[in-house]
């Protein structure tokens, strides 16, 4: 897909909407027009891009301590069967509990500050990068770790210059990942308990029928998690290069 | 190269449980070229995986002497069918790996001689994605010239190439690993007639050691004494075991 596609196709959904919003008569408290969400988007532009802020700012500090965690979760699962035997079992149980229903209790117990939306982003994130990054390092091909070992590679360096840098791929994908849910986990924990972000702005417009701000924060996070997404697919890329 | 030593391996092997090979001698002459030839799934490369002390999947019993005494470990040098040359690193790169691999000083100085003597000269900073097929091998070859190991254990290294590119090879690697202690693995009876001291075939019975031309390797291609002695291993071959 190229950019002309996307502007057709955004141009196309922007005229089915109207389409739709003309044809049916329906109240802008239920279904605002396109223009209604423009003219929301630009009148609250500084009161969105303040919000805007706080969830952004969660969403990067989520994804950055949540992907370091699951890197050396990875590296200590890959070179310790101790660790294998101990902490497989307890992540694979943890992936049971939906981590949507632990927010209130985030909330409750780290307060309604960004603390409790940053450990909602590392919890979602850190189980795809830590998973993904431990198979890549499981699969480095053998004849590289046969060489390693015929040189008399020290297992530290084997595992630094070898197994690491063949798993870039896969940390690639596990990241590409953690960059779409890192902002579901940001702003799930603003809907439970929040003063800012655009989570709370959503609940807050909504609460107020003012339909046409909700759109347009909806709006506003989109664009942000695909920009997002975006910046990780480059980061990805070139930890895939020479692959 | 001084010191160079010979290596007789001798045991049996069994793969969960079933005989790979039963007891076997193999007289492996130092400073010289041995090629080991047979079927597929006969062992030979697992013969070559325990004498560089790698992971086999095999249940071994035996022992590997080397003439000198002194343990294997740390000097064999080991080449592959693929090049195993690290896609994300230069050739200069790939060469120093071992160096980089124990924690020792990297000699760029002496890479750049060792890339020059496989005729690479100029493509010190290409990734392996950028050469041919040949050039890679060649790559190889400089990277185990680095190491300097007087035991050098060559598993098909040139059984991927095209055979003008293989013929290059072969005669290349006989030229730089002159002196060492070679073994190499071979499923080619033209490759083991053109570049052994010894030649031995391997079967599921035992091992047959195969009388060699007088000239020293590595012999012509047209040379009507390899044509013959290349013949003979063929036949053995499709005969099987006695």
């Amino acid at each position: 897909m190229n950019w002309k596609h996307g502007i057709i196709s955004a141009i196309v959904l922007i005229a089915l909407w109207q389409l739709t919003v003309t044809l049916s008569g329906v109240a802008p408290f239920i279904l605002p027009s396109p223009l209604r969400v423009a003219n929301a988007l630009w009148y609250s532009r500084a009161l969105i891009a303040e919000h805007a802020w706080v969830t952004l700012a969660e969403v990067i500090l989520g994804l950055i301590i949540g992907s370091i965690l699951g890197i050396l979760t990875a590296i200590n699962l890959a070179t310790s069967s101790t660790a294998r035997a101990i902490l497989r079992p307890i992540l694979v149980f943890s992936q049971a509990i939906p981590v949507f229903a632990l927010a209130p209790l985030l909330t409750l117990w780290f307060g309604y500050g960004m603390g409790s939306k940053i450990i909602m982003a590392v919890m979602i994130i850190y189980f795809p990068v830590a998973s993904a990054f431990f198979d890549g390092l499981m699969k480095t091909p053998s004849g590289y770790l046969d060489l390693a070992q015929t040189m008399g590679a020290t297992r530290s360096r084997e595992l630094w210059h070898i197994r690491m840098r063949a798993a870039m791929p896969s940390l690639g994908s596990g990241l590409r990942l953690a960059a779409v849910y890192a902002p579901i986990g940001a702003v799930i924990g603003e809907w439970v308990g929040a003063s800012k972000g655009l989570g709370y702005l959503m609940l807050l417009a909504n609460g107020r029928v003012k339909t046409d701000l909700l759109f347009a924060t909806l709006i506003v996070l989109a664009v942000l998690t695909v920009c997002l997404h975006l910046s990780v697919d480059i980061l990805a890329r070139r930890l895939a290069k020479d692959h | 190269m001084m010191g160079a030593p010979s290596i007789t391996f001798t045991g049996a092997a069994e793969f969960s449980g079933a005989p790979l090979f039963h007891d076997i001698t193999l007289e492996i002459t130092g400073g010289e070229w041995t090629c080991l030839l047979g079927p597929s799934g006969v062992g030979k490369t697992t013969v070559l995986r325990i004498i560089a002390g790698l992971d086999s999947a095999v249940d071994f019993r035996g022992e590997i002497i080397s003439s000198d005494k002194k343990p294997l470990l740390n000097r064999t040098a080991y080449m592959a069918q693929s090049d195993l040359l690290f896609p994300w690193l230069t050739l200069l790169e790939n060469v120093c790996i071992g160096a980089k691999l124990r924690g020792d000083q990297v000699d760029k100085a002496r890479a750049t001689q060792m890339i020059s003597r496989v005729g690479l000269a100029g493509h010190e900073d290409k990734k392996p994605s950028q050469l041919s097929g040949g050039q890679r091998q060649r790559g190889a070859l400089a990277r185990t010239l680095m190491e300097d190991r007087p035991v050098i254990l060559l598993d098909e290294p040139f059984s991927a190439l095209d055979a003008k590119t293989r013929a290059d090879m072969q005669e290349l690697a006989a030229e730089l690993l002159i002196d060492r202690t070679v073994l190499l693995v071979t499923h080619d009876p033209a490759e083991a007639a053109r570049l052994s001291h010894h030649a031995i075939v391997m079967q599921a019975t035992g091992l047959r050691h195969i009388d060699m031309p007088q000239t020293p390797p590595v012999r012509g291609i047209d040379d009507p004494q390899t044509l013959a002695t290349q013949g003979k291993m063929l036949k053995i071959l499709r005969e099987g075991p006695q």
